[in-house]
């Protein structure tokens, strides 16, 4: 059995996934900020699935390596053989575009997480063992004024996951990039103009089993892939005149 | 902590009525707290069929992400977990286990919480009582803080809050008492019933009585064959455990045209089905999903009467009146013609402490009635039946029922209110089908 950290498990899909790893009983840590939603949902995995799930702390906010963390952690609970980053913040969009949040949209979706992989992905080489799955977005495929705080950091996180895979495939450590599409979560719940949203616990299975089948980069629910083909396509001098 | 809110319109498992509500949909437990300090309604599956899950003017609270586990001891039985975890959940768990349900409606798809609210019974309940003897205790969120509540421990909110359908506060955590069993297959026998009297005899017989009871019941036939069932018993078998109960394999994904469901499709089907089911005379075993949840089988099943929606009436005959009340009803509805497709006729034993709880002992049908121009008028004219007779209606099925109608089939109304009183001072917690029968 492996044990898989999951970062940001507190969101609908890192339960999802949590959900359907546990199903095939390996054992989970779940990192996050909110040590009470943490062990909650630590103790439903334990009796849903019968499995060890242990709530871990961690503040994505913290800036700074996350080596001696990491080292920390697995001297606790032992090693980590994958790691699932599904940490994200979107606070709405005129919030984010100024001052400091702007900053924190970047820490929190592409420094913090990078920081953490960075750690895991050092040991994964050593090792020539382990994988490694990022939450990105497909807002971060193109810049739109509606999001591009968000998009950027999500984007720069897809990027930096894709040199990661390129780095690590000569050691044969997985790296695989997850687009989610309009998917069933806080971070959408009352947001106007979403269609066809994906349900979080099927987004967590997709993730999982594309991860097995040791893809690179899924897009969930797969159309998207279509659509954001279509608008990385669309020429900047139409795009830039576009309310999106 | 901000909570997003969306205005959708909002209506119950029959289509009707239709209600726009704000709604709201917490995944962090300390969010409950919050949220019993605002005018608001909790909601589970939404599965009551008319509007007893829609705040009326405050917001809907959806309490399905809240749907943690927090413990189960397969040796005792006690599962404990959030109000928004569902009984197909705790099935899921506790089937493989050799645990099961003390107490099921007919559908598993209906959270903790909600089946709390509703008091929710099941075809055994001459023999357990209803839902609400199985819960342990539970934590009821109130504008004033947290109470724990059990049948020792703030009894008066416990026993206001079972059946109170959810005007009493917001259900947090709940431990529930399962029950044993060895198999998950169920030992069934059909028994034809040829009208109501034989129905009746069947019901009440010691030699019939089994775990489980109920008759299906085909409300379009008349005259001689007034009250024509099929009289169904089971119990647990012995025998290997199976993993769970299983999944939807049907759906219906459009609605029906209304049409579909006539006097004239439904006559045939329930002459069919009596005759069908009627025959399985000899027991045979059949799995926990058919068995108790026939319906789960197709999912949106609502769908079958199409866009107007329809009406469940489930009402409640005490035993000294119920031969005579049901005749009187049956008859009504025969001569009107409206279809119900189901019809379920099941005998209750004594009630439980719950002070608005639908139970007590007697007889209660259910029906389901196609919305149709004259199908309120008819209801109207069973409520008289009904209330002349001594009896109530179940207020997780209603839609429609009138305010002056309530006290009369719940007596303990008054004390209800008075502790509602104090826990909600401010009439947060209202229900449009609260509103709509003048309760708080």
């Amino acid at each position: 059995m492996t044990q898989i950290l999951i970062v940001g498990a507190t969101s609908a899909m890192a339960r999802g996934a949590a959900f359907a790893w546990a199903a095939q009983g390996q054992r989970l840590l779940l990192a996050g900020r909110d040590q009470a939603e943490l062990t909650r949902l630590a103790q439903d995995i334990r009796v849903r699935f019968k499995t060890s799930a242990e709530p871990v702390a961690l503040d994505l906010d913290e800036t700074g390596p996350r080596e001696g963390w990491l080292e920390a952690l697995e001297a606790r609970h032992g090693q980590i053989d994958g790691l699932l980053c599904a940490a994200g913040w979107m606070p709405d969009n005129e919030t984010m575009r100024h001052g400091e949040p702007a900053l924190q949209v970047l820490q929190r979706n592409l420094t913090g997480p990078v920081a953490l992989i960075n750690a895991f992905a050092d040991r994964c080489e050593q090792r020539r063992h382990g994988f490694i799955v990022g939450i990105t977005s497909v807002a971060g495929d193109r810049g739109r004024q509606s999001n591009y705080l968000y998009g950027a950091a999500k984007g720069g996180l897809a990027i930096y996951l894709a040199g990661l895979r390129n780095r690590l495939d000569a050691v044969r450590v997985p790296v695989l990039t997850v687009k989610p599409g309009f998917v069933d979560t806080r971070m959408t719940f009352g947001l106007p103009g979403l269609f066809l949203v994906a349900d979080p616990l099927w987004v967590g299975r997709r993730i999982v089993a594309a991860q097995s089948a040791g893809r690179n980069e899924i897009y969930v629910p797969g159309f998207w892939r279509l659509i954001m083909l279509i608008i990385r396509h669309v020429p900047e001098f139409l795009f830039k005149r576009l309310k999106l | 902590m901000t909570a997003a809110t969306v205005k959708q319109t909002l209506a119950g498992w029959g289509r009707y009525p239709q209600v726009a509500s704000q709604v709201a949909r917490p995944e962090r437990y300390a969010e409950v707290a919050a949220w019993a300090r605002e005018a608001c309604l909790a909601r589970g599956m939404g599965r009551a069929y008319g509007d007893a899950a829609i705040s009326a003017g405050g917001t809907t609270v959806l309490m399905t992400r809240l749907n943690r586990f927090l413990s189960f001891d397969a040796g005792s039985g006690l599962v404990r977990a959030e109000a928004g975890v569902t009984l197909d959940d705790i099935l899921q768990v506790a089937m493989p286990q050799g645990w099961f349900l003390p107490v099921t409606p007919g559908t598993r798809h209906v959270t903790l919480g909600g089946a709390i609210a509703a008091d929710v019974h099941g075809k055994n309940h001459h023999h357990v009582g209803s839902f609400s003897a199985f819960v342990r205790s539970f934590d009821l969120f109130t504008p004033r803080g947290v109470l724990t509540c059990s049948a020792s421990e703030n009894r008066d909110a416990f026993n206001a809050t079972v059946g109170g359908m959810g005007m009493t506060g917001l259900i947090g955590e709940v431990t529930l008492q399962l029950r044993r069993i060895h198999s998950g297959v169920m030992q069934v026998q059909h028994l034809p019933a040829p009208d109501l009297a034989t129905a009746l005899a069947l019901m009440e017989a010691p030699e019939h009585d089994d775990e489980y009871t109920v008759a299906w019941i085909d409300c379009l036939a008349g005259g001689k064959r007034l009250g024509r069932s099929v009289f169904m018993r089971g119990h647990h078998a012995e025998g290997p455990l199976t993993a769970g109960p299983g999944e939807a394999r049907l759906k219906l994904p459009v609605n029906l045209p209304a049409l579909a469901l006539n006097r004239y499709s439904v006559q045939a089907f329930n002459a069919f089905y009596y005759r069908w089911e009627g025959r399985k005379r000899k027991p045979f075993h059949c799995d926990i999903a058919p068995f108790f949840y026939p319906l789960d089988g197709i999912r949106d099943w609502n769908r079958l009467y199409g866009k107007p929606g329809f009406v469940q009436y489930q009402f409640l005959l005490p035993p000294q009146t119920a031969a005579a009340g049901l005749q009187a009803v049956l008859q009504r509805l025969s001569k009107s013609g409206n279809a119900s497709f189901l019809a379920v006729l099941k005998r209750f034993g004594p009630g439980g402490s719950g002070l608005l709880s639908f139970p007590a002992p007697g007889y209660t049908l259910a029906l389901d009635l196609p919305l149709r121009h004259d199908t309120l008028g008819l209801l109207d004219t069973l409520d008289a039946v009904v209330m002349e007779h001594g009896g109530r209606v179940y207020l997780a099925k209603d839609a429609r029922l009138s305010a002056s109608s309530l006290p009369r089939m719940y007596p303990h109304l008054n004390e209800w209110r008075d502790i509602r009183r104090q826990l909600d001072p401010d009439g947060l917690f209202v229900s449009a089908l609260g509103q709509r029968l003048e309760m708080c």
